[in-house]
Parts: C-alpha cells; sequence; structure tokens
C-alpha cells in the first residue's frame, strides 16, 4: 500500500519500469536513460523521506505493512521463548514477551504487538493492552531480575486500552505500578519505540536506561486525534497537533526525552524488514554493551537521573 | 436493608450518578450557593463552616488547593516549599491560544505558579511532606512543573525520613507539553520507588477528579489510597471509553464507590473525617 505523498514515486517508478519493457522489446540499449531515471528516482525519494512532515510520518509509523513485534521477534532473536500470563487469570496477547538470545547474549524481550488484519487484531487488541498486559509485562521483568537478564522492550500501541473492564480493573494503576518498580530493576533496560508511542501505555514499558525511536516512529503524551479534539474540539486538526506535540525523532532528541534514533530502511521499515532487523540488532547490541560493566546500583542511578533531569520550568 | 439503609444507598446512588463537571467557581463571589445535586440553596457562609459539604445532601464541593491546606493541616503548621518553580513554554505551544497565554489566565485566576502545592505541615501534630493539586489551575494537568515540585517534596521527605501525602485533582498530563509531562510521570514514580526502599509511607488521597497521566503514576502508587466522598477517578475519561466501545456507562462509572468496589482503594472518606482518619494511619505506621 503506497501513502498519498508516495504517489510521485509511483509515477516514476512506473516510468523506469516502461522504459525497460520498452528496451526488452524492442531492443533497444535505453540503461543509460534508465539509469538517470533511477538515479533521480532515489535523490527524489531521499529528499523526501527526510523531509517528511510529523502527520506523514504518523503514516508511516501506522502503515499496515509495518514489522510488528512478532516480526522482530523472528528478525532479531534466536531460541525464543514465550512466556504466557500475568498468573492471575489473563493472558493478554497485547503484550508479548520472553526470553531469547539477541545475538550471542540471552535477553528479556516483551513488546507490544499489532495485528496485520482485521482477524490478527482481534487477539491482540490492535495493541491495546489491558493491566492484566502491564502486570505480565512486570511479572517478565522482575524474573528477568531475579536471573540478570537484561531487558529489552518494543514498543508500538496507540495507547492503553479504554474500556470498562480497563478501568475495573486498574489500568491506571497498573501503568503506575510498572514505572514505580521498572526503577527499581537491577538490570539493564533498553527500549525501543518502533511505531506508535502514545502515552502512557507506551511509557509503561519504557522506564529503561535507554530508550530509542525508530526514524518515523513517534512519541506523544497523547494522539494527535486524542489532541486535536480536545483543544481544537475538532479531531480532523490532527495534523496541526501532530506538529505541535513535536512527536518526532529530531524534536524527541532535543528535549531530552530519547537517546537516539534508529535509523530506517528508505521510505520506512516496511520496505526492507532484513535490513530493519539488522540495522535494530545492532543498535540492540551496542546499547546492550554499554552496561555491561555497571552494577546493579549503577543502573538505577543511572535510569533515576535520567529521568531526574526531564523538563523544563523556570525557578 | 432497614428503611434508613435503603435511604443511605439511594442518596449515595444520587450523587454518584450527578454530572461531572460542575465547577466551585462559578458560585465564586456569591452570597448563596446552589447545589449541584439537590439543588438547595445555601448560605455561602454555612457552606464554608461545613467544608464546602452540603449540609442537606452530603454533596462534596470542589475546593482549591489553599482551602484543602487550611482544612488538614493545624493551623499555622503548613510551610510552602519551592513556591518559586513556574511554568516554561518549551515547545512554543499554540492550540486556538498560546501555551503562555493560558498560563497567564490560569495564573490570575489562582493566584497559582501551576497546579500543585507543595510543602511540609503537621496533621494533629503528624508532620508530613504533602503535595496538594489544584484543579482550578488549567485542569489541574500535570506538566514539568508539577512533576519537578513532586519530585523535590518526594525528595525532601526523603532526607528528613518524612512520610508523603499527595492529594489530587487532575484531568491527567499536560498537553502543552507534550512527552515532556508523559516524562512527568516517570520522574514521579522512580522517585516514589525510591521512598518504598527507603520504607516511609506514601499515602495518596484522591478527590474530585483525578485522571489520565495522574492515575497512571504518582497519583496511585501510594502504600495506602484513599478517596474522598464522590470523587471521580479514572484513567481514560468517560467520553473516551463511550466512542471505543460505543455503549452507554454505567451512571456510577469511575466512582470512588465504584473503584472501591471493584478493589482499587483502601476507602472511602468523608472530608469531614479527612483529617483523623489520615492522622489515625500515620500514627500507626510509627512505632
Amino acid at each position: 500500500m503506497k501513502l498519498d505523498f508516495e504517489k510521485p514515486i509511483t509515477k516514476i517508478e512506473e516510468k523506469i519500469e516502461e522504459l525497460r519493457k520498452m528496451s526488452e522489446e524492442s531492443g533497444m540499449d535505453l540503461s543509460k536513460e534508465i539509469e538517470i531515471f533511477e538515479h533521480q528516482s532515489h535523490e527524489y525519494k531521499k529528499e523526501l523521506y527526510e523531509n517528511l512532515k510529523p502527520s506523514q510520518k504518523l503514516q508511516i509509523a501506522r502503515h499496515p505493512n509495518r514489522p510488528n513485534f512478532l516480526d522482530y521477534i523472528n528478525l532479531i532473536t534466536t531460541d525464543f521463548v514465550e512466556m504466557h500470563g500475568d498468573r492471575e487469570g489473563t493472558d493478554d496477547r497485547a503484550i508479548i514477551g520472553g526470553v531469547a538470545k539477541i545475538g550471542d547474549k540471552p535477553v528479556m524481550i516483551v513488546g507490544t504487538v499489532k495485528g496485520k488484519s482485521t482477524k490478527e487484531n482481534l487477539v491482540y487488541n490492535f495493541g491495546m493492552p489491558q493491566p492484566e498486559g502491564y502486570r505480565k509485562a512486570l511479572r517478565l521483568f522482575e524474573h528477568a531480575n531475579r536471573f540478570g537478564l537484561p531487558i529489552v522492550t518494543l514498543i508500538d500501541t496507540p495507547g492503553a486500552y479504554p474500556g470498562i473492564k480497563a478501568e475495573e480493573h486498574g489500568q491506571g494503576i497498573a501503568i503506575a505500578v510498572n514505572l514505580k518498580e521498572m526503577a527499581k530493576l537491577d538490570v539493564p533496560i533498553v527500549a525501543i519505540i518502533t511505531g506508535e508511542g502514545c502515552s502512557g501505555g507506551a511509557l509503561g514499558l519504557a522506564v529503561a536506561n535507554k530508550v530509542l525511536v525508530l526514524e518515523h516512529a513517534y512519541y506523544t503524551v497523547i494522539s494527535p486525534e486524542g489532541c486535536a479534539s480536545i483543544l481544537w474540539r475538532d479531531a480532523a486538526k490532527a495534523s496541526e497537533a501532530a506538529e505541535a506535540l513535536k512527536i518526532t525523532g529530531p524534536d524527541l532528541l532535543k528535549y531530552n526525552i530519547i537517546d537516539g534514533i534508529v535509523k530506517e530502511p528508505l521510505g520506512g521499515a516496511h520496505y526492507d524488514y532484513e535490513a530493519m532487523g539488522e540495522e535494530l540488532k545492532k543498535e540492540i547490541l551496542n546499547a546492550l554493551d554499554e552496561y555491561k560493566d555497571m552494577s546493579a546500583q549503577q543502573l538505577k542511578d543511572d535510569r533515576y537521573s535520567k529521568f531526574r533531569r526531564m523538563g523544563v520550568f523556570n525557578s | 436493608m432497614t428503611l434508613k439503609d435503603w435511604f443511605e444507598t439511594r442518596k449515595e446512588e444520587q450523587i454518584a450518578a450527578r454530572p461531572i463537571d460542575p465547577k466551585i467557581d462559578d458560585n465564586i463571589g456569591k452570597l448563596w450557593v446552589k447545589c449541584f445535586n439537590c439543588n438547595a440553596q445555601l448560605p455561602r457562609k454555612e457552606l464554608e463552616h461545613h467544608m464546602m459539604v452540603c449540609p442537606q445532601c452530603g454533596y462534596h464541593f470542589r475546593i482549591n488547593a489553599r482551602t484543602r491546606i487550611a482544612q488538614l493541616f493545624d493551623e499555622g503548621t503548613f510551610e510552602e516549599y519551592f513556591s518559586n518553580i513556574s511554568p516554561a513554554d518549551p515547545l512554543e505551544f499554540f492550540d486556538t491560544e498560546s501555551y503562555t497565554e493560558r498560563q497567564q489566565k490560569a495564573k490570575e485566576k489562582t493566584n497559582l505558579n501551576d497546579a500543585v502545592i507543595t510543602g511540609i505541615g503537621k496533621v494533629e501534630g503528624e508532620e508530613i511532606a504533602c503535595a496538594i493539586m489544584d484543579f482550578e489551575y488549567m485542569g489541574g494537568s500535570m506538566g514539568s512543573v508539577v512533576g519537578e515540585k513532586v519530585t523535590r517534596i518526594i525528595e525532601e521527605a526523603l532526607a528528613k525520613k518524612l512520610p508523603v501525602v499527595t492529594i489530587t485533582a487532575s484531568g491527567g498530563a499536560r498537553m502543552q507539553e507534550s512527552a515532556l509531562s508523559l516524562m512527568q510521570m516517570a520522574k514521579t514514580s522512580c522517585a516514589v520507588a525510591k521512598l518504598n526502599e527507603a520504607k516511609l509511607l506514601y499515602i495518596n488521597i484522591l478527590t474530585d477528579p483525578t485522571y489520565g497521566g495522574v492515575t497512571a503514576s504518582f497519583g496511585t502508587i501510594g502504600d495506602i489510597i484513599i478517596a474522598e466522598q464522590g470523587a471521580r477517578i479514572g484513567f481514560a475519561g468517560r467520553r473516551v471509553i463511550e466512542q471505543t466501545i460505543r455503549q452507554k456507562l454505567p451512571a456510577d462509572f469511575q466512582t470512588a464507590e465504584y473503584l472501591m468496589k471493584h478493589g482499587q482503594l483502601d476507602m472511602i472518606t468523608k472530608r469531614s473525617e479527612l483529617k483523623s482518619t489520615l492522622a489515625k494511619i500515620l500514627r500507626l505506621h510509627k512505632h
């Protein structure tokens, strides 16, 4: 599926395809012309994707073909052993996790899962966890803590689920407890926002020593649509809200919300799963390497001082 | 159920079913105040004498932070901390109005620098560090200032080995500071983790309304959670939930009573009993 703003590229690519066909059919050598067009196409793409507006990045972050957590498990880990359930009656499928190896390092990997079809989304609830999901995640974090496994979380969620049961079972409390308990863990934590990083639902897995976002992912206090409907009283103003909220990688870096941006293949992760996986794996291993000699106390202090510094005010 | 119990329950249900957003300032400056629940016309003096609780139906009016402090702390014992911290506008946020204008208006309305007052004071002689939120300042929303002040008062308590009490009234995180607001949830919760490790008592008092980012961070990770009678408490707002699930919600949804039934609170306390309840809990943890 091509996005609206990608249509000019499609046109150039069609032209190239036409030239190829023509050259094949007529036997004429058009390789020079094709090369020029391909070069132009590449330059144009670079120009386009490096200067996307927040509302356009939002579309890439939400692209239905974007790799999801299950893809990343296949792409970056080996020997994944899934661990199910919160031990209190529920196995929330919106959050999945288990032990696995990244490179030769055993880790605990936990993430939110968005489905790629309606059928899948019924299972994964569009990546919107219930309180039970956060409690399951915490169970896995504590397991990792006990056995000295570094924690890697991959986050792609439109937010924690807003529903009746979710409120009755303490959605807010479940997230809050995770924030507090993640602060106490003795092992390194690396969190990566891979698509949507919306609100407390994302933060509930992101109190980490290192927080990275993928190039076209976003991280925000509220979805641009939600913000527009409250502040502008008009959900259609979502693209203005997306600008105002400063949700993309470079802005998040500027305000020290994140520690780095993971480069995506040209056009976005969905154009090249393998390359995306390679890059992400490299970044995770680099991050884990930074923490390998730190003591439990150093890791906790590092996490505390990182979040302690956040905020801008006058005094 | 006795007839008296039935009347009590019915009264509570009526209070629970009231509309959600009555504002105390609708009544500011008036000598007579109309009760939002039972419509009784009440002389302001009498209402104030009853701690802004309707003497006829028990409806708890929303109160601001300064009134709360006056009601809760032993006279003259509350010392305010960190009052000089004021909001900036790092994102130069502009929706239909600029964030700086909104700050200015809120300041004029409340005479506060932001949506929380922090300090140390005594409750029936028991010394506590306390953060009291004010819903009148931009809906009690949490941005960098609220996060910083809450964190600082917790750190002050850690240094002085004091119990910490929060009294929340908030619509959630402040959108105008975007991810910076979101990070205040992490910052304050990490500070609470230190209270746990130091084994210092941490009590949350939830008042009407407590929502969103405050519910999902420092506001609900207390060792003991108390809700004031009639408070509405939730993570997502009622409208968002209705739009998501496309069905009507029960009238008492997200009331303190409703949350209590679902095991999310330790207790519900009337405003008139809040001080003595808090003092009792503080004394029981001192040994």
